[in-house]
């Protein structure tokens, strides 16, 4: 028996449907009229704010559940969701029909429910009273789908990766045997070889089942190919149709490629213009492993007083995230990540860190920030950085730290530390004691002038990067390290980031940076550092004995 | 810290027990130890506790990590026992109101012993049970509602990930010139700002997670287990084990004449 014998492709129907989550005075969807065909694979796009996610969330059937803990009883009012119109599929509404649509979300860590891959691609099918004996063929045959064969059934889920993870939970999917498969951005938070890990995944397992697919999704290329429809939504309002354009991908690209480049789609064969460096942008340079390292001021030319000059240097350096623990008042290293690294940072140049996962990039670059402690080896700073601070970023107080080496985060809401963009701008200023006049700057140049009154929490995803990049600015530092900067942001928000430190760069800030992002690194031009794979976690490792592949001055 | 819901590879003999027949002998010590505070049954059932741990595959190392607090707790108990109770026989020290008796000092003794030999047990039941396995016990079982019971299973899935979270707030919070130094109230409201921002963190990531589970069909009235929670010839061991641990301590406490029943002592 395979699972296509039993997977029935669902039928998806919206007549004028619209829906207000509660709270809010404008519907997310209005007036949306759509019919999807069973087995038929569409990729739904559209600006942010045109309903895409409240839409795969109907059709999951999960909407609205939090508003009904919160219904009061007595007259709806604006509290309330509100629905109109309806939705069907297979001419039954959503919620009816548990199982016949499966869900995936952006965030992997969300994605996984239970401790054990094979208790969590079980879950679902459990929770849809499958007969036990039929449950374990199911999970064998998902996990055989999406490739997780090899892995045994009691392996533990936090030990896998995060393409690993949307896999695991494309199985979990499957399980149920739904006819609609759901996918909200599903490799947003993926790196490039995630990304296809997930997207090969799903095109297998929609070729065996014939299931239904929607998917929404940033990046256009990675599914052009594999749907054979292209729905782009608009924002709600009274008078349009929800729906903007409808049609097979090669046609609705062409007709709308001006619209969704405006949008900051990632249309295919389209980079976003960006600032180009000036003069240290020699065309490839970057990516070559050591182009830059030669102890080449000469190489930045242009640019600010002092470009070149060595700012932090890491020596030898072991990193790890884990604090060392202590055994019979000894204290015992942790096992780094990965060890013997060595690197410069210098003033007006791009040093860009890869590697794959798990290979320690973001705990190397945490390390040079002076928010974690080397396990091993140093990371000093110059004394045209610390300024009579000491040598060891490490040991530097807070204040110390922000003025000189600025660090912005993979996830922008870990750094807000106040309820209104403006402060939060402030923040860094405030405590230093000057810098003030710099904010209205930032607040020009990213465009966050109009949100300054904004709680930080409500902005959208390209908001709060580029807020979160204007907060470590504002204290000015003269090294800007940044994690992932580019991560599920739209082509927008990408190309003013990009230029906006090609800018810093020739200004002569020093721009470290976390990044998969190919183009992105072009852009920045200077040196790359690639990690190795990660070192085996062996107990009783020595930290140093693996000498992993390092190219770097 | 997330490795902390698995075994971590404990193929010991207890851990193929059924959880709830563990968690029954658990119960049975407690309150079996609750009863009498002297050190005579304290230290039987103690001693029998510390032949158990190969059983149960936890080392003396293992049980510091994972029971520090307990042990701490009931040295304290006992310490203050010591010099706090009423003073009987010979006086051994005195320190101002301090004073330990030979009376007080068995009466801490037996606290001490006591507070470990009820804490034991917890911490045996934790080193050899999958909180999986517990979980389908309790449900398939115990027949508590599953929804509780596989809700709270994955919300600790979460809590592990938030130790994570709450170090790498830390260091956001520390690049964006927030520090852990200063005077106490300083450090005060940090320690809050960064409290608020884990906490927004669990929130989102709390309800992305009910969203999956939603998804995945749960809540339903009706349904299956993938693994049946069982019971086996071992579990009748364990039962008898801990009913002959209780007995032995009772009984060596009672021939030894220092069995003084808690609630009976008011008389």
């Amino acid at each position: 028996m395979t699972s296509s014998d039993n997977v029935r492709p669902a039928a998806v129907t919206a007549r004028g449907w619209g829906w207000r989550h509660a709270g809010r005075s404008q519907p997310a969807v209005h007036g949306l009229d759509l019919d999807i065909q069973p087995g038929e694979r569409v990729l739904l796009l559209g600006p942010s704010g045109a309903g895409k996610s409240t839409l795969l969330h109907a059709l999951a059937g999960v909407l609205g559940d939090s508003d009904a803990g919160a219904h009061h009883e007595g007259t709806p009012d604006a509290d309330d969701s509100d629905e109109t119109g309806t939705l069907l599929i297979d001419g039954a509404p959503p919620r009816a029909q548990r199982g016949r649509a499966g869900l995936m979300q952006q965030d992997p860590e969300t994605q996984v429910v239970l401790s054990r891959v094979g208790d969590d691609v079980a879950f679902g099918a459990e929770n849809l009273a499958v007969p036990r004996a039929d449950i374990w063929t199911r999970v064998g045959e998902a996990l055989d789908d999406v490739g997780l064969a090899h892995l045994p059934l009691d392996h533990p889920t936090s030990a896998l990766s995060g393409g690993q993870k949307q896999r695991l939970a494309l199985a979990g999917i499957l399980a149920m045997r739904p006819g609609l498969l759901l996918l909200d951005e599903p490799t947003a938070n993926l790196d490039p070889l995630g990304v296809l890990e997930v997207r090969d995944a799903v095109g297998r397992c929609l070729d065996k089942t014939g299931a239904t697919l929607v998917v929404v999704e940033h990046r256009v290329g990675v599914w052009k190919d594999l749907v054979d429809r292209i729905v782009v939504l608009q924002p709600g309002s009274a008078t349009d149709s929800a729906v903007l354009l409808d049609g097979p991908p090669d046609q609705v690209l062409d007709q709308a490629r001006d619209m969704l480049v405006a949008a900051g789609v990632w249309v295919p064969g389209y980079v976003p213009a960006t600032r180009a460096r000036s003069g240290a942008a020699l065309p490839g340079a970057a990516g070559l492993p050591g182009a830059a390292g030669l102890p080449g001021a000469g190489l930045s030319g242009a640019g600010g007083p002092g470009n070149g000059n060595l700012l932090l240097a890491a020596e030898h350096l072991a990193v790890s995230r884990d604090r060392p623990r202590r055994r019979r008042f000894k204290s015992i290293p942790p096992v780094p990540v990965q060890s013997d690294i060595t690197a410069q940072v210098r003033a007006g140049q791009a040093l860009t860190i890869t590697g794959p996962n798990g290979s320690g990039k973001s705990t190397f670059a945490l390390t040079l920030a002076g928010l974690l402690r080397p396990v091993a080896g140093t990371v000093s700073a110059t004394v045209d950085l610390s300024e009579g601070a000491g040598i060891d970023p490490y040991k530097w107080k807070a204040e110390q730290l922000i003025a000189r080496i600025g660090t912005v985060f993979q996830e922008p809401e870990h750094q807000f530390v106040t309820g209104r963009v403006l402060d939060e701008l402030m923040f860094g200023p405030r405590h230093l004691g000057h810098g003030e006049e710099r904010v209205d700057e930032l607040l020009e140049r990213l465009r966050l002038t109009k949100l300054v009154d904004a709680n930080p929490y409500t902005l959208s995803g390209g908001e709060k990067r580029r807020l979160s990049v204007a907060t470590v600015l504002a204290a000015h530092p003269r090294v800007l390290i940044l994690d992932e900067p580019t991560f599920g942001q739209d082509a927008n928000t990408w190309a003013e980031l990009a230029s906006f430190l090609s800018e810093l760069l020739d200004a002569g800030t020093a721009v470290v940076s976390v990044t998969h992002d190919q183009e992105f690194s072009d852009v920045l031009g200077g040196t790359e550092l690639k990690l190795g794979a990660p070192e085996l976690k062996l107990a009783g490792q020595e930290p140093g004995l693996r000498n992993p592949e390092v190219a770097a001055p | 810290m997330r490795e902390a819901l698995t075994l971590n590879a404990n193929h010991a003999l207890l851990t193929r027990a059924n959880p709830l027949a563990k968690f029954a002998v658990v119960m049975l010590m407690t309150v079996v130890l609750a009863l009498s505070i002297d050190w005579v049954s304290a230290s039987v059932a103690l001693a029998f506790e510390l032949l158990l741990f190969p059983l149960a595959g936890l080392t003396v190392a293992l049980l510091w990590q994972r029971g520090w607090p307990l042990i701490l707790a009931a040295a304290l108990g006992g310490w203050s026992t010591s010099i706090l109770a009423p003073d009987t026989g010979t006086v051994l020290l005195d320190v101002g109101i301090w004073s330990i008796s030979e009376g007080s000092l068995e009466l801490g003794l037996g606290f001490l012993l006591r507070g470990l030999a009820i804490a034991l047990p917890a911490v045996l039941l934790m080193s050899c049970t999958d909180p999986t396995d517990l979980a389908d016990a309790l449900a398939q079982k115990a027949k508590l509602p599953h929804r509780f019971v596989l809700g709270t299973l994955a919300a600790m899935r979460l809590v592990g990930l938030m130790a994570e979270e709450w170090q790498t707030i830390g260091m956001a919070r520390r690049a964006r010139g927030v520090g852990s130094h200063g005077t106490p109230a300083q450090r005060l409201r940090a320690t809050l700002g960064q409290s608020f921002g884990l906490l927004v963190q669990a929130i989102r990531r709390a309800s992305r997670l009910a969203v999956t589970m939603e998804a995945r069909g749960f809540g339903g009235a009706q349904r299956t287990w993938a693994r049946e929670s069982t019971y086996s010839i071992l579990d009748v061991w364990v039962v008898l084990g801990g009913l002959l641990i209780a007995v032995a301590a009772v009984w060596a406490a009672v021939s030894a004449g220092t069995w003084n029943m808690v609630f009976l002592e008011q008389k």
